[in-house]
């Protein structure tokens, strides 16, 4: 069986695609730091500068998801899925207008998720 | 007094030029009280064209203000403190209904230090002296320094006005004009202010403009008609900000929060008096303004030899946090600022626990009763677990505090360092060497030292590592707002001899 690190809700995954056709190309950059930070941007995929700094974690909705190499240190033993919720934001995130914000919802791996993991990343 | 959810105009315009005006596509959107999840009013969403029209007013004016005498922007300064005072009330109404904090902190804390700042920038500005320095007996270089001419300013929603203040008194102080971004969740209180100052200031110096991130923020960070970005918010954001900033090689300052420790060593309690009183309300300032600060004390160290006298009297302390209606003066923490960030708080807590952290206080949302049932209230929570879970790593922007405990000096610095970010840090002791060298250790750009969450206008604030860069506050700030000309002088009448 196939694991990921990554996953998105169903209502997540219709606001993303709804805003694929709006924007073209997106990315999700996981923030941190303060006021809207601790969550993720969903951002055109040309206006954000993605490096070795940055870890790649999987795919959603067909969109690459991305998180500092750092932040990863501390985030790696957990399963984190984009979810949504009514909301303001206050960040460059592209469904800030729609009145809604995706947040992150994690979870531990568990040992079959981790081994599996380890194999093939 | 009594306080209550001021009245607002049903809907309002963009500061541009020194009038409001209506977004030019007539779209606006619902700003929504926190408190009981309320339309308050309507603002403009606004669009790049808005934008445009703002930052061309700042440069229109540009040239005019940055001529003015000190002693002329003092003046006005004193004017919008003095302006902000007399209507001490309104604003900290407006502050509550808007962002959900506790009537008692905009009444003593937002506001007034909102006036100190404007005060202490008009004071600064006439005491400074530039520099003339003899180089050799034929030349002398002055060093004077000049505004940089438009700044843009992208300012978060916990501490709308304040935060306003910690941006625009020293932007105006040094001679700049401004394009100012609110945060979407709470624009009340920069168009309070710029209603009541509009008279102050010549049209265009000061200008404000709303609406979301990508439509307005984004066209505004990456103006090429602006000469620097000051921003406060996230990591993702702010290195958004910089990128664009690179394409105009503008200056920018970053504050992108932190994940601060609170310290506290064993001889604090060597003793049963006002100072221990002082230390465990130092620790339970996790929950002040509903832990909504970029320098929270979200993680609390206590040494292990005392953690478990110390840690019964913070549970006790926490658990006498007065929740309500945040317009009574005896509550004592309000309703977190937006939905989402309600969310988010919850989700962190949730993660706590799975990752065996031990709730020890709190560890849910607060229900509260009428009109507040709709409201978005947090308990304060105290977590505890060790420094590599997440909990303890991300900074949860809610009244949620991890704690764990060290052995020794080492041991507590070594925990406190182990953080992507450097905001603030807290100091507890009694000993004499350990209040030096422990701040000393510290890889932050403010240490509370027996003390926490003191924001005086004449101390510098700002962050190391991912907290960013560049500081507010203090005289240091005018020159995060100035270029540097040097005039090099020669009195001598002899050519160099070259050609």
């Amino acid at each position: 069986m196939e694991f990921s690190r990554v996953a998105i809700t169903k209502e997540a995954a219709e606001v993303v695609e709804k805003l694929k056709q709006q924007h073209g190309e997106v990315i999700f950059h996981q923030s941190g730091g303060c006021c809207d930070g601790s969550s993720p941007m969903l951002l055109p995929k040309e206006d954000f500068y993605i490096d070795d700094n940055d870890i790649y974690l999987g795919e959603v909705s067909k969109v690459p998801f991305y998180m500092s190499h750092d932040q990863f240190e501390y985030w790696k033993h957990t399963h984190i899925t984009v979810a949504l919720t009514d909301g303001r934001g206050a960040s460059f995130s592209l469904e800030i207008p729609l009145g809604k914000r995706f947040i992150i919802k994690s979870r531990l791996l568990n040992e079959e998720e981790i081994a599996y993991l380890k194999e093939n990343e | 007094m009594n306080y209550s959810k001021p009245r607002f105009k049903e809907k309002y315009g963009n500061f541009i030029n020194g009038k409001f005006v209506a977004p030019e596509d007539g779209e606006y959107f619902e700003n929504h009280s926190p408190i009981d999840n309320k339309v308050l009013a309507k603002y403009p969403r606004s669009k790049e064209s808005d934008v445009k029209k703002a930052i061309a007013a700042a440069n229109n004016a540009k040239d005019a203000w940055g001529k003015t005498s000190a002693g002329e922007r003092a003046s006005i300064l004193m004017k919008i403190a003095d302006v902000i005072e007399e209507n001490l009330n309104e604003f900290a109404q407006m502050e509550t209904a808007d962002n959900g904090k506790a009537i008692r902190e905009t009444v003593n804390a937002d506001v007034p230090l909102a006036v100190d700042h404007f005060r202490y920038f008009a004071s600064v500005i006439r005491a400074e002296e530039g520099s003339a320095t003899e180089l050799n007996e034929n030349t002398v270089s002055l060093i004077i320094r000049e505004p940089l001419g438009v700044v843009a300013q992208i300012i978060p929603w916990n501490f709308p006005l304040l935060m306003l203040a910690w941006k625009v008194a020293p932007a105006l102080a040094s001679g700049n004009c401004i394009v100012l971004k609110p945060a979407e969740q709470t624009p009340a209180s920069a168009t309070f202010l710029a209603e009541k100052i509009a008279d102050l200031l010549p049209p265009g110096v000061f200008n404000v403009i709303h609406g979301f991130g990508p439509e307005a923020g984004k066209p505004l960070a990456s103006s090429g008609n602006v000469d620097k970005v000051a921003f406060t918010g996230e990591t993702t954001t702010g290195q958004l900000i910089m990128q664009y900033a690179s394409k105009n090689l503008n200056p920018v300052t970053m504050e992108l929060g932190g994940k601060s420790p609170n310290i506290f060593f064993n001889s604090i309690m060597d003793e049963d008096d006002d100072f221990l009183d002082k230390c465990i309300e130092g620790a339970v300032l996790f929950a002040f303004n509903q832990g909504e600060v970029c320098t929270a004390p979200s993680r609390l160290l206590i040494q292990e030899d005392i953690y478990d006298a110390f840690i019964e009297k913070v549970i006790a302390r926490t658990k006498a946090i007065k929740m309500g209606d945040p317009f009574d003066m005896s509550t004592m923490m309000g309703a977190q600022a937006s939905n989402d960030q309600f969310e988010k708080i919850l989700s962190y807590i949730d993660i706590g626990k799975e990752e065996g952290a031990e709730v020890l206080a709190g560890g849910a949302a607060q229900k509260l009763e009428g009109d507040l049932s709709n409201g978005f209230y947090v308990q304060p929570t105290i977590l505890k677990g060790h420094n590599k879970m997440r909990v303890f790593q991300e900074e949860i922007f809610g009244p949620v505090v991890a704690v764990c405990t060290f052995k020794d000096e080492a041991e507590a610095i070594e925990i406190a360092n182990d953080t992507l970010y450097g905001l603030g840090a807290g100091v507890w002791t009694r000993d004499a060497h350990q209040l030096y060298q422990i701040p000393r250790a510290i890889k932050a750009g403010r240490v509370w030292v027996n003390c926490y969450h003191d924001y005086p206008a004449h101390a510098p604030f700002g962050g190391y590592k991912k907290s960013g860069f560049g500081r507010e506050n203090h005289l240091m700030m005018l020159n995060h707002y100035r270029q540097t000309k040097n005039m090099l002088i020669s009195y001598d009448k002899k050519k160099l001899g070259f050609f």
